[in-house]
């Protein structure tokens, strides 16, 4: 048996990409992702890459925004220099941690850095999350006029013990209030909700649906709770304080969901995305962002932690803040680690990524083996039977719910 | 005391009337291999610079087990000064005997040598069901007995009531019973001059042609097969032509000689005299215990009496755990046949397990003996199915089908089963009688009888299925006696029964493995046990698993795996796409471990578990 592999090769001083990266770019999306590494406190279940003001060992968050424009730069010089096409952004999007603990002029300089460095797409999706208690009507109005289009609003739960043992502060009455004054100014509008979370019954999951449905937003991202290693609420559990997951109530939850957010207008278009059907039907909801790393797209990663594709390179930047600002501050990549994907890992990410997007696998781009998997999941229900005689894998709910299990059966026969 | 012989006698030319040989009778465990170790020192054929704990145990297993597997003679010189002041050396062959029930035939074929047996027992424990089993056998075979307490230097020996134990058995005075501790010498040399003085000489023709018995034979990765024999009549010298009378096959003597403890080559030997023969054969198989060797040139006519092959009483399926082990376990098979003429085995194949073989041994403990070399010796990780015994079925077509494995049962309508009996002997303590008693009832025992031994210990005789014993009772035994409890057991022909195989069904498809001939009343035991195990052993499917119990078509138990309902990682942003490939990836390496049956993805661990009971145990724990 090989050895296993690295977990990943290290990345160049410089951050050169191999020429490989060029080919075929032109024909495809380029995005920006910007991370703001920063929370007032951090939350019990939350395994993201960010700190506390305790936490920073001397990072400052006030030289944040100058840091992130120098690695814009950076990253600039480097794609041209692999011969990457110049392309203009279709979408950007700033994620933390809690983007909007940054004054929003800091929000709005680096976007314009990326501006001044790639151009727009006419079109172009910019968005921000959002903690519903760090924004105001004045701070949305900002964005707004800084190009932004979208603010999705971190709410989880609209029912007072679930946020408690989510350890999230803020106050759902606030909800409505941040939600109509994005409206207001002009944004789009997404509510992130958390489902499973220990002690939260199936009525307690409907308040909160009921809730979110209730503020007509035109996106909804609905998550099962996910108790990742390291966290303080997997200890927690570890130790008895906290019940653990209830798999099954989560099915119970995933399909109140969809039922509800399907009879409200809300049709899925990835497994824990819905967006709001429109009346013209050209025009979306989906977060376009996201659309692009299932598709495959190629996004830049801008800040500390953050992961980028460039034409089948992968590749992450150091984890924290301080030792991105020396990185940055030394003219050097920040770079951490980064994978060259062999044809079988692009094939394995192809499937894996695709199968969740509603229409985002077409049956001919299966190897043979895939194609013969399609038979047996449409006996068990669990791809739709018309789409794919038509050619495009659609997970049914019930596939929805064992996405990882199709990915598994279309891979089952895939080199590794 | 007598002193070392200072002189010792020639192997080949020695007078019969100061040979003596003789065996030691004892249970595992009460020290007979310490005890031939110390008589090894004491009549200093090894100096105490080269002793190492039971010095005649070869095999590692069985210097950590404690027990002896396969038998050696070692031959001493000891003497014996009259009361002239005249001394007059002896050779004393020891040869040491099996002391497990398995081994019932080897143990016979080792008396079958010998004119005296030493009956040890252990002066805290007194004596056991498998030394009452080979003292009968001994004192069938007309030999002296020198009984003999063993340990008593424990502070719990308690030789006085061991000893009236042994003369009311024996039918001796209590103070005729010998007490050593072979741990620290004493008695030892007392014990050998008791021996010397009362054990008869052996008797034999030495100028007919020769006959010698095989006792024992061991194979040796480099002088090949060594064959451990005791001689009747006439003579065996070096490089002349055996012939061995049962295969008629001739070889020529490449090695005659004595243990002494370490092979020691002679110019041949004599009447009475017991030695070692190397020929140069590589499989035990050509060289038989229990069969006759006599000169090629001038043969013996008669055979000695005793030869008969060993019958493999229980079976198993063994697998390697990685299914690419396979062809190393086959080698390793061919090689541990080379050593032992007990273990049959043929390869097979299981839906559940892969590719294997089934094994026959002689009883579970030569199975987990055969099963712990083949692991330690050859590095293979395995399994083995629940162990079966012979079946011979009848159809309503008449026809017989002889089945050592479920799988084999016919299907269609059954006019009868036989299953082979066994006497067994159990002997313990009396406080736990009843609770004995109702251990036997439920595993279809009859009684035949119970008789006190000593004060405090009862012997009850059963008859009972083979079956039922090879299925875990000596286990349930011993943890209802606290471990004071021993059996031994004996083949008594075959019986009727009302016996079923119980088949194991995921989603309608049986797993051959959890296959199971078991008693009619007790076959929905059996399928519960089995239903809920694998209930939770097996890992939820994206489909609901029935499983069930069947005879034939008929569902006696059931279980269901409900279907797993979620399986998806709810978000894949940019940062845990490497991770989720990854992840993705291993599982796609995890899956060459699981077994499919039919649709139905079983992780082997889950068979493992399963097989060996590992669920209830772990429940037991908690």
């Amino acid at each position: 048996m090989p050895g296993a592999l690295p977990i990943a090769d290290p990345a160049p001083l410089d951050g050169a990409l191999p020429a490989s990266v060029a080919v075929d770019s032109a024909n495809r999306d380029w995005s920006v992702y910007i991370h703001v590494p920063f929370c007032r406190v951090r939350c019990g279940y939350c395994d993201f890459n960010t700190y506390t003001g305790e936490e920073l060992r001397g990072a400052k968050r006030s030289d944040y925004a100058t840091e992130a424009i120098a690695e814009i730069e950076q990253a600039s010089a480097v794609l041209t220099q692999a011969g990457v096409a110049p392309r203009k952004a279709s979408t950007v999007f700033f994620g933390g941690g809690t983007p909007t603990l940054l004054p929003v002029s800091d929000l709005t300089r680096m976007l314009a850095a990326a501006r001044d460095t790639w151009g727009f797409m006419p079109d172009v999706e910019v968005t921000t999350e959002a903690n519903p208690d760090s924004v105001d009507r004045d701070y949305l109005l900002a964005l707004k006029e800084a190009g932004f289009t979208r603010v999705s609003f971190g709410m989880q739960s609209a029912v007072p013990h679930v946020l408690a043992t989510l350890e999230r502060t803020h106050d759902p009455e606030r909800v409505p209030f941040v939600v109509e004054w994005a409206r207001d100014v002009g944004l789009d509008v997404s509510l992130d909700l958390i489902y499973g979370t220990p002690g939260e019954s199936l009525a307690d999951w409907e308040r909160s649906l009921d809730y979110a449905i209730a503020q007509n937003p035109d996106h909804i991202s609905a998550y099962a709770l996910i108790i990742e290693t390291g966290t303080k609420l997997a200890a927690q559990i570890k130790r008895g304080d906290v019940a653990p997951v209830n798999d099954d109530l989560q099915a119970d939850m995933y399909e109140l969901a969809d039922a509800k957010l399907a009879a409200a207008g809300y049709d899925w278009y990835e497994v824990s995305n819905w967006a709001k059907r429109d009346e013209n039907p050209e025009i979306s909801h989906a977060s376009r962002h996201n659309l692009g790393y299932w598709l495959g797209n190629d996004w830049w990663g801008v800040g500390p932690g953050a992961h980028s594709h460039v034409g089948g390179v992968r590749w992450w930047n150091v984890k924290h803040p301080a030792a991105y600002a020396d990185r940055i501050a030394a003219g050097h990549s920040p770079g951490a680690g980064r994978e060259t994907l062999a044809d079988s890992s692009k094939y394995l990410e192809h499937v894996l990524l695709r199968a969740r997007v509603r229409n985002g696998l077409t049956t001919a781009t299966l190897d043979a083996d895939g194609r013969t998997a399609v038979a047996g999941l449409i006996a068990d229900e669990l791809v739709d039977a018309r789409a794919a005689i038509g050619g495009t894998i659609n997970l049914t709910l019930k596939g929805r719910l064992l996405a990882d299990a199709v990915v598994r059966r279309l891979l089952a026969d895939a080199p590794v | 005391m007598s002193p070392r012989a200072s002189y010792t006698l020639e192997p080949a030319s020695t007078d019969p009337a100061f040979i003596r040989n003789f065996c030691i009778i004892a249970h595992i465990d009460h020290g007979k291999s310490t005890l031939a170790d110390r008589m090894l020192s004491v009549t200093g054929v090894v100096s105490d610079r080269d002793m190492r704990a039971q010095y005649l145990d070869r095999m590692d297993i069985e210097r950590e087990r404690g027990i002896t597997i396969k038998s050696q003679a070692v031959r001493m010189p000891w003497a014996l000064t009259d009361e002239n002041g005249k001394e007059q050396s002896y050779a004393l062959n020891m040869i040491d005997t099996p002391g497990h029930v398995d081994f019932t035939y080897e143990v016979s074929r080792s008396l079958a040598a010998c004119e005296g047996a030493i009956l040890l027992v252990d002066a805290a424990q007194g004596i056991e069901a498998q030394t009452l089993a080979n003292l009968y056998l001994a004192m069938e075979n007309d030999l002296t007995i020198i009984p003999v307490l063993n340990k008593i230097d424990l502070p719990a020996a308690d030789p006085d009531k061991y000893a009236e134990e042994i003369a009311g058995l024996i039918g001796c005075d209590p103070a005729s019973v010998l007490r050593v501790s072979g741990k620290t010498g004493v008695g030892v040399p007392e014990l050998l001059d008791e021996a010397t003085r009362l054990i008869p000489a052996p008797v034999g023709d030495a100028d007919a042609p020769a006959r010698a018995m095989i006792f024992d034979s061991v194979y040796d990765a480099y002088r090949g097969v060594i064959t451990y024999v005791r001689m009747i009549d006439g003579k065996l010298s070096p490089r002349e032509k055996v012939m061995m009378m049962s295969t008629k096959s001739a070889h020529e003597l490449l090695e005659i000689g004595v243990s002494a403890p370490e092979p020691t080559p002679t110019k041949g030997l004599g009447v009475g005299e017991v030695g070692y023969l190397i020929t140069g054969v590589k499989d035990v198989r050509l060289s038989k215990v229990g069969d006759t060797v006599t000169n090629f040139a001038k043969p013996s006519s008669v055979p000695l009496q005793g030869y008969s092959e060993p019958k493999p009483m229980v079976f198993s399926g063994l697998y390697p755990i990685d299914g690419s082990d396979y062809p190393v376990l086959r080698e390793a098979l061919d090689k541990l046949k080379l050593s032992d003429a007990a273990l049959v085995y043929e390869p097979e194949t299981s839906v559940a397990l892969g590719f294997g073989f089934r094994c026959g041994f002689l009883g579970l403990l030569h199975l987990e003996i055969v099963r712990e070399r083949l692991e330690r010796e050859f590095n293979l990780d395995m399994i083995a199915t629940a162990p079966s015994v012979i079946y011979e079925v009848m159809g309503d077509d008449k026809k017989f089908t002889t089945v050592t494995n479920p799988s084999e049962f016919p299907g269609g309508k059954i006019a009868s089963v036989s299953e082979p009996m066994v006497k067994a002997s159990i002997l313990t303590p009396k406080d736990f009688v009843g609770t004995v008693m109702e251990l036997c009832q439920s595993r279809r025992g009859t009684m035949q009888g119970m008789e006190y031994v000593g004060t405090d210990r009862v012997e009850l005789h059963y008859t009972m299925p083979l079956g039922e014993i090879v299925f875990d009772f000596f286990d349930h035994l011993k943890s209802r006696t606290q471990g004071y409890a021993s059996l031994d057991y004996e083949p008594s022909g075959d019986q009727e029964a009302d016996l079923v195989k119980v088949d194991i069904l995921l989603q309608g498809e049986a797993v051959d493995a959890f296959s199971a001939i078991v008693h009619r009343d007790k076959a929905y035991a059996y399928g519960v046990l089995m239903t809920e195990r694998l209930k939770n052993l097996i890992p939820r499917q994206q489909f609901e698993v029935p499983i069930q119990a069947a005879i034939g078509a008929r569902i006696i138990a059931r279980e269901s795996i409900r279907a797993m309902r979620k399986d998806v990682l709810a978000k894949c942003y940019g940062g845990d796409i490497s991770r989720k490939r990854k992840l993705l990836e291993k599982q796609k390496e995890g899956k060459k471990r699981m077994k499919m049956v039919g649709r139905v993805e079983v992780p082997q661990s889950a068979f493992i578990a399963a097989l060996s009971g590992e669920v209830e145990a772990g429940k037991e724990k908690k």
